[in-house]
């Protein structure tokens, strides 16, 4: 079901290392939490967080445009990899 | 032989290439702003160490989408000399000029030092003038520098005698304390497979003179002069 015209949509990227890559940063966030005494942290990898806002497409056009976005500029494909989501519902015009 | 040095918003040591460029090496050497869409007729670029862009997003994400990068690009594509250094070399890996990836360093921490350096591919117009296993002493000053490639790249690269430098100890050999950043197979200068586009993390344009502690970069740019 596509809106022409749609706004008021945001997604919400989430970009973070592959699996197979090493996470220093996360791994010292996970050190301080175990001296802090929660033993209980396991691991932790640190990513990053995109919310963008969209304006005059559809919802069909955002499925399409926002993974490409995130292979092309907001994850590094070689190292990263990056899950999204459609924040709010397109309103209706 | 004309050189060009990019300069992006963020790079710091334009000047100190293009002052070895021109004053050391006594080569015609021009800057190149990175909106504009001309190369100047140079015979090679060199894409100069920083920080382009506030390393935002991740280190050379985004110079990468500037107009120059674009003359670049092609330039390289016709066996065009490019040089990266330091934060160009991130910009040629983000470009896709290069193999791999620049992950955060392994102790997380920057990184401004003497390193030592062993030129494993002196069979290139970068490192012609170098004899193979010759040792270099030059500064390195990056936070993200730890290279980083999947198992199968790796192979490739070696196989294809593309790396040019390794972070190795005084006398060559390249243990894990040498390794100052944790870089994959030790990788501190890697080379495409046509052999026009280098990536290296040190600075050879700060050791270019006695002076300044070290005249082992010159090794680098003489090789590119054909002197």
């Amino acid at each position: 079901m596509s809106l022409k015209g749609s706004s008021g949509m945001r997604v919400r990227i989430l970009v973070s290392f592959k699996e197979t890559v090493l996470d220093p940063q996360g791994q010292t966030v996970k050190n301080a939490l175990l001296t802090l005494g929660y033993g209980f942290v396991k691991d932790v990898r640190q990513g990053k967080v995109f919310e963008i806002a969209l304006d005059g497409i559809t919802e069909e056009e955002a499925r399409r445009a926002i993974p490409e976005i995130a292979d092309k500029v907001l994850a590094n494909p070689i190292i990263e990899k990056f899950t999204w989501e459609i924040l709010t519902e397109p309103k209706r015009v | 032989m004309k050189f060009g040095v990019v300069v992006f918003p963020g790079s710091n040591c334009d000047y100190d290439t293009l002052f070895v460029l021109k004053n050391v090496l006594r080569q015609p050497a021009v800057f190149l702003w990175h909106k504009d869409h001309d190369l100047q007729g140079v015979d090679c670029v060199i894409l100069p160490g920083g920080f382009s862009y506030g390393d935002y997003l991740r280190s050379g994400a985004i110079a990468r989408f500037s107009p120059l990068m674009q003359e670049v690009r092609e330039f390289a594509e016709r066996g065009g000399l490019v040089l990266g250094i330091c934060n160009g070399f991130q910009v040629l890996l983000e470009l896709g000029l290069l193999p791999g990836a620049m992950l955060r360093n392994k102790g997380l921490k920057f990184l401004c030092q003497f390193v030592h350096l062993r030129v494993d591919n002196p069979e290139t117009q970068f490192t012609r003038r170098a004899r193979r296993g010759q040792v270099l002493r030059l500064p390195i000053a990056h936070f993200d520098g730890h290279y980083f490639s999947p198992p199968e790249t790796l192979r490739n690269i070696e196989e294809n005698g593309q790396v040019v430098l390794r972070y190795v100890d005084e006398k060559g050999v390249p243990t894990e304390a040498a390794n100052v950043n944790g870089s994959a197979a030790s990788i501190a200068g890697l080379i495409n497979r046509r052999g026009n586009v280098l990536g290296i993390m040190p600075h050879p344009e700060r050791a270019s003179e006695a002076l300044l502690g070290s005249e082992d970069g010159l090794l680098i740019f003489e090789s590119l002069v054909r002197l």
